[in-house]
C-alpha cells in the first residue's frame, strides 16, 4: 500500500533566521491516524501548514519529498495546491470561530466549497451540507444551514468545520489541535466522532496535538517532535510501552494521571526551556535539559531503529 | 478562613436592542466553608460560572446577593490594602496579566509599594527574596515580560501575588495556557509555596488530571451551584453525581489501546441564562428520571459530601 501523505527531510526556515522544521520525515497510510505531538514552537503546526503550502510569506521550504498521492507538493504550482486545498486535503484548525466568517450562514459556507471546486450549484451543495451536518451527528442540519457562526456552541462549530472539510470527499484531513477550545466533554464527542468517520471513510488523518490522552486514544503511529525534528517516531502502542527518547520519556511523566500519579506528590518535569535554534544548529537540542546528556550530544546524533517502525535520534542508542 | 454565605450573583443581558432582557445566573446560591491550608478545587465546563466564583471571593465583585467571609470580615467592610494583604489571584494568561512597559522588579514590587509600608531598600530585599522562592535569578528582576518564557510570567505573576504574604490565593487556570512541562514546573512550585508559606488555594481548573493531582476539597460546578463537593480522594474514588462521573470518565489518559469514552451528555448545552427547573443538570442526565424534572434535589451532606442529585442517595 502507497502512503496517501509522504514527507522526506522537509525544511523550513523564517526570515528571521528561526529553523522551525528540521529534517521532518512522516507518512501517513490511507485509513491511518499519524499524531505529531510536542510542545509550542517544536514545528508541529509548521509542518502541517507546509503540507498545505500555507506558511507566512517570507518562509523558506524545501524537501527531498512531499507527495501528497501522486502529486508531487514541491514542483506544483500555488495555484495547483490550492485546487486539492479543501478539496481532496482538508485541515480543520483549533479555533473555529476564526476559522469561519462570521458574515455568512453556515450553509453558504459550506456550499461554497462544492461550488468552488466542483462546480455544482448552491441548491446542490447545500443538500450536500445537510447530509454532512446530520453525519458529525448536528439535530436539525436544515435549521443550522441559515444560522450564522456566533450562534453555535464552540463544540457545534468543531463540528461544522469538520462537516466542512469533508465536502469533496478528502483523501487526507489534517486536524491541527481540534479539540484545544473545548471541554472536556466535548472534546470526547467530537473525538470519537472523527475516528467513527475515518472509519467509514478510510480517511488518512494528520492529528496535530500536545495532549498525550488524545495521541494514545487517536494514533497509530506517532511522531514526537522537539525543536523541529522528529526525535522519536513509533507505533502508538511501542511508544507508551517503551519510550525511548529522554524527552518523550520526560513528556509522560509530566502529565497528571488519575489513579496513577500519587496526589500531593511532585509530578516529573523537564528542566530549563527550549533553545532557539537557528540554521545550522548542530548537535542535540534536548541535550541542555537531559539527565544523560553527554559530550557526544555536541556532535552529529545518530537515527537509531529500534524496530522496523520504531526510531529515534539520541546519543543513547540502546536508550 | 473563607466562608461563603448563600451567594448569587447574577448579570443581566440583552442580545439585541429591542430583545427581552435575560438573567444569566452565574452563581446560584452557593454556601461553603474552606479550612485554613486546604486546596479547594473548583471544576466545571465553560460558563459554569467557576471564574464568576473566584472574582467574587477575591472581592473584585459584589455579589448581587449573600455574603463571603474572610477570616469571620465580610469581604464588603474591607477595603481594597486590607483586602489585597489578605488574598491574591494568579490569572490563566500571564500574557494579559502582567504590564508589558514594566520591569520585572516593579511588576512584583507594585503591591509592596501600594501599601506603602515599606522602605526602599526592604521592599526591593522583600521582591528579591520572592523571586528567589518562585525559582527566578536575580538576572531577570530587570526584564520586561516579553523577555520572559511562558512559564517564567507565570512565576513572576506568583511572585505578584506571594509578595504581600496573604493568606489565600486564587489561582484562576494557572496552567491552562502552558506547556505540560512548564505546566509540571508550575504545579510542583505552587505546592512547594503552600508547604512553605502556609497558604490556602481556590484553584479553579477544567483540567480534572490536574485537580486530582493538587486539590484537598473538590467542587464540581455546574450551572451556577456545586452539584457535588467533598474531600478530594473519596469524591474521586467514588463519585456519585452523574455529572461528575460523565467528567471524569471523559478524562483521556495516556494508555493507548483504550477507546475514547462515550460520555453519554447527549447534544443539549447548558446556557446560564435558561437554568432548567428542578435539577439542573436533568436534561443532560442519562438517568433522570420524572421527579428531577419537577423538584429541587437534596442538599443535605452525606459522609462529608454534598451531592445535588435524588439518585445518589
Amino acid at each position: 500500500m502507497r502512503p496517501v501523505l509522504e514527507i522526506t527531510n522537509l525544511n523550513v526556515g523564517f526570515p528571521d533566521g528561526t529553523a522551525a522544521v528540521r529534517g521532518v520525515s512522516l507518512q501517513v497510510m490511507p485509513g491511518e491516524t499519524h499524531c505529531v505531538v510536542g510542545e509550542s514552537g517544536c514545528g508541529k503546526s509548521v509542518t502541517a501548514l507546509s503540507v498545505m503550502n500555507l506558511l507566512p510569506r517570507g518562509a523558506r521550504r524545501s524537501a527531498d519529498v512531499m507527495r501528497f498521492h501522486d502529486h508531487d507538493l514541491t514542483r506544483m504550482a500555488d495555484r495547483h495546491i490550492a485546487r486539492l486545498r479543501g478539496d481532496k486535503m482538508a485541515m480543520i484548525f483549533q479555533e473555529p470561530m476564526t476559522s469561519l466568517n462570521p458574515a455568512y450562514t453556515i450553509g453558504s459556507q459550506m456550499a461554497e466549497v462544492l461550488e468552488r471546486h466542483r462546480h455544482v450549484s448552491r441548491a446542490k451543495g447545500l443538500d450536500r451540507a445537510a447530509e454532512l451536518l446530520g453525519k458529525v451527528g448536528i439535530t436539525a442540519p436544515g435549521m443550522r444551514l441559515g444560522q450564522y457562526p456566533h450562534q453555535l456552541s464552540g463544540g457545534l462549530r468543531q463540528r461544522v468545520m469538520i462537516a466542512m472539510a469533508l465536502m469533496c470527499d478528502p483523501e487526507l484531513l489534517i486536524a491541527d489541535e481540534p479539540t484545544t477550545a473545548l471541554d472536556v466533554t466535548v472534546q470526547a464527542q467530537i473525538l470519537r466522532l472523527l475516528k467513527s468517520l475515518q472509519q467509514q471513510l478510510g480517511l488518512a488523518l494528520l492529528l496535530i496535538t500536545h495532549d498525550l490522552g488524545v495521541v494514545a486514544r487517536m494514533a497509530q503511529r506517532v511522531s514526537v517532535m522537539y525543536a523541529g525534528q522528529v526525535v522519536e517516531s513509533a507505533d502508538a502502542k511501542a511508544l507508551f510501552a517503551a519510550p525511548a527518547h529522554p524527552y518523550t520519556r520526560g513528556l509522560l511523566d509530566c502529565v497528571p494521571i488519575p489513579g496513577k500519579t500519587a496526589p500531593g506528590e511532585p509530578l516529573g518535569s523537564i528542566p530549563g526551556v527550549v533553545p532557539r535554534i537557528g540554521e545550522g544548529y548542530v548537535g542535540c537540542a534536548f541535550r541542555d535539559r537531559c539527565a544523560y546528556a553527554a559530550p557526544a550530544c555536541k556532535g552529529e546524533i545518530p537515527r537509531n531503529r529500534l524496530s522496523p517502525d520504531h526510531e529515534t535520534i539520541c546519543t543513547r542508542s540502546g536508550a | 478562613m473563607i466562608e461563603v454565605k448563600n451567594v448569587f450573583r447574577h448579570f443581566e443581558s440583552r442580545s439585541g436592542l429591542f430583545s427581552e432582557r435575560r438573567v444569566v445566573r452565574a452563581v446560584d446560591g452557593l454556601s461553603f466553608s474552606l479550612e485554613s491550608g486546604d486546596v479547594l478545587g473548583i471544576v466545571g465546563e465553560s460558563g459554569c460560572g467557576k471564574s464568576t466564583l473566584g472574582r467574587l471571593i477575591l472581592g473584585l465583585m459584589p455579589p448581587s446577593a449573600g455574603e463571603v467571609l474572610i477570616e469571620g470580615q465580610s469581604l464588603i467592610t474591607l477595603d481594597r490594602r486590607e483586602r489585597a494583604r489578605l488574598i491574591q489571584p494568579v490569572f490563566q494568561d500571564p500574557f494579559s496579566s502582567l504590564n508589558p512597559r514594566q520591569r520585572v522588579r516593579e511588576i512584583v514590587g507594585l503591591p509592596l509599594a501600594a501599601q506603602g509600608a515599606l522602605s526602599a531598600a526592604k521592599q526591593r530585599d522583600a521582591v528579591m527574596d520572592m523571586l528567589a522562592r518562585v525559582g527566578l535569578s536575580d538576572a531577570m528582576a530587570d526584564r520586561f515580560p516579553a523577555q520572559l518564557s511562558g512559564g517564567q510570567r507565570q512565576r513572576v505573576a506568583i511572585a505578584r501575588a506571594l509578595v504581600l504574604r496573604p493568606r489565600i490565593v486564587v489561582c484562576d487556570e494557572p496552567t491552562s495556557a502552558l506547556d505540560v512541562s512548564v505546566q509540571a514546573q508550575i504545579l510542583n512550585l505552587l505546592a512547594d509555596l503552600r508547604k512553605d508559606l502556609g497558604l490556602t488555594y481556590i484553584f479553579i481548573s477544567h483540567n480534572l488530571a490536574v485537580v486530582e493531582h493538587v486539590a484537598t476539597e473538590v467542587a464540581v460546578m455546574y450551572l451556577g451551584r456545586f452539584v457535588e463537593h467533598g474531600p478530594a480522594a473519596p469524591l474521586f474514588a467514588t463519585p456519585r453525581h452523574p455529572y461528575t462521573r460523565a467528567l471524569l470518565a471523559s478524562v483521556l489518559t495516556p494508555e493507548p489501546g483504550v477507546p475514547i469514552p462515550d460520555v453519554g451528555l447527549g447534544e443539549s448545552y447548558p446556557d446560564p441564562s435558561n437554568v432548567p427547573a428542578g435539577c439542573r443538570f436533568h436534561p443532560r442526565c442519562p438517568m433522570a428520571i420524572d421527579r428531577c424534572r419537577s423538584d429541587t434535589p437534596p442538599t443535605e451532606p452525606r459522609d462529608g459530601r454534598v451531592t445535588e442529585c435524588f439518585l445518589a442517595a
